[in-house]
């Protein structure tokens, strides 16, 4: 994590460099001078900046033990249908989220790639801002998580890499749990347009188990308005679940323990968007279509479900 | 971490050579085996390399092997070239009633891992060490009904 955080520091001191290490430079910046405040800000901005080299192949070959027993023992995690993942070459693997903040589906589906197909194989995770600027940020770097944004999804897919994307992110981790079986990307249709620009095709990957790892309550859209951080924090949501040691969590902001529920996830078979839709597919259709499959195949992995946590 | 199963197959030692040698039988008698493929050109003997995983708690463990070691009707021996370090050995002793004693070992760990990996090594082996007990009997099984039918032709 030491060695994350120096490169981190070196890239922020080559992108200072880039104006001739003038201090001035700094105080044109309007800081005064280069303050903990500057430095601050830089530091942020340089891990919202995809390093596609910071993924670190021996780190997650070292690290994927921990991976594997949290994944085997907490989550009794199941993988079905690794091999529908294309052999080799970029791929957009696009997943439900639940969780809250501690998101188990990503921790058995990441350790799942990474032994099927071996670390060797890049593969690149996006993840919200506030993960990466988290002090987790330095060691999910090295994992190849990767701020999401088009622009650095797509210059992963670009060097050959598998992507796996999160469209429903922050809302759809904080549903409800009597919505815990449904596919709620909120409308975010990024993904599409991502999978259309790269010429990448979509594995569509299910998961279910994550949202009964705590009772969620709600999105808290009224909370947030009511305490004005629409306006001060910019933030449109306050998540407020029961969970432990919290009892009552609200904003989830330290994580908690999650309940062990079991975790299945289910690969679905590639969607080549080119040869499905044509050369001129309308994204909104593709949408549709990617979600209404997911969603078929959430509601039959819930009906094989016999108890919730249980599985 | 180090396995070792053994078993005594009523059967000459080069008919379980013959077995333990050939690719195709594995996805047949090893238990587990989420995926064996042969990787290059050399289908089996010295240099042969094999894709294989097992599935091991929540994810399909393994990699790239190789075959580094090749005495006939003797030792067979491989080691990882990716993935989870692992080393192997099949061992074959004839015994002086024309059966065969044949011990498979396996070692595995991850270079590195610190206190997760030795606590998670501890924690796959019993699970590992049932499959490979059932491997050797599944293998025990079908080498002594080629034996039977080779004895009936």
């Amino acid at each position: 994590m030491a060695e994350s955080g120096a490169g981190t520091a070196a890239r922020a001191g080559e992108r200072r460099s880039q104006n001739g290490g003038d201090p001035r430079a700094s105080r044109a910046g309007g800081f005064g001078r280069p303050s903990l405040l500057r430095r601050f800000f830089e530091e942020v901005q340089s891990r919202l900046t995809a390093d596609l080299d910071d993924r670190d192949p021996d780190f997650i070959r070292e690290n994927l033990s921990l991976s594997w027993l949290i994944a085997s023992i907490w989550f009794r995690g199941e993988v079905r249908g690794m091999e529908k993942v294309p052999e080799e070459g970029p791929v957009l693997l696009v997943g439900n989220h639940s969780g809250g903040t501690i998101t188990p589906d990503t921790i058995v589906f990441t350790l799942a790639f990474n032994t099927y197909f071996g670390v060797e194989r890049r593969f690149y995770q996006l993840a919200h801002n506030l993960v990466l600027t988290s002090p987790l940020g330095p060691y999910l770097r090295r994992f190849g998580t990767v701020a999401a944004s088009h622009e650095n999804a797509r210059k992963a897919l670009d060097a050959g890499a598998a992507v796996l994307v999160y469209p429903g992110g922050d809302w759809e981790v904080n549903r409800p749990t009597w919505e815990a079986n449904r596919i709620d990307f909120a409308g975010r249709r990024g993904f599409v347009k991502l999978a259309l620009d790269a010429g990448v095709p979509i594995v569509p990957v299910v998961s279910i188990g994550g949202q009964e790892t705590a009772i969620f309550l709600t999105h808290g859209e009224r909370l947030a308005k009511l305490l004005r951080l629409d306006k001060l924090l910019r933030l449109k949501t306050l998540p407020v679940n029961l969970s432990l040691p919290w009892i009552v969590n609200v904003g989830d902001f330290l994580g908690h323990l999650p309940l062990p529920a079991k975790i299945t996830v289910q690969v679905m078979d590639p969607i080549d968007l080119r040869e499905r839709y044509g050369p001129e597919p309308d994204p909104d259709r593709i949408y549709e279509d990617v979600t209404s499959l997911m969603q078929d195949k959430l509601t039959e992995m819930a009906a094989e479900r016999q108890l919730p946590v249980i599985g | 971490m180090r396995i070792e199963q053994k078993v005594t197959v009523d059967a000459p030692r080069h008919l379980v050579w013959h077995h333990v040698t050939e690719p195709a039988n594995y996805p047949v008698f090893m238990e587990g085996l989420t995926r064996w493929d042969i990787a290059g050109d050399i289908h089996s003997g010295l240099g042969a390399r094999y894709r294989m995983l097992l599935r091991v708690g929540a994810a399909d463990v393994g990699g790239l092997i190789e075959i580094v070691e090749w005495q006939p009707e003797g030792d067979m021996a491989w080691s990882s070239v990716t993935g989870v370090d692992q080393r192997g050995r099949w061992r074959l002793r004839e015994l002086a009633d024309g059966r065969t004693r044949v011990s498979f070992r396996f070692a595995y760990g991850v270079a590195g891992g610190g206190l997760a990996g030795l606590i998670a090594e501890r924690v796959a082996a019993p699970g590992l060490r049932r499959r490979f007990h059932q491997s050797l009997i599944n293998l025990k099984r079908a080498v002594e009904a080629q034996r039977e039918s080779a004895a009936v032709g």
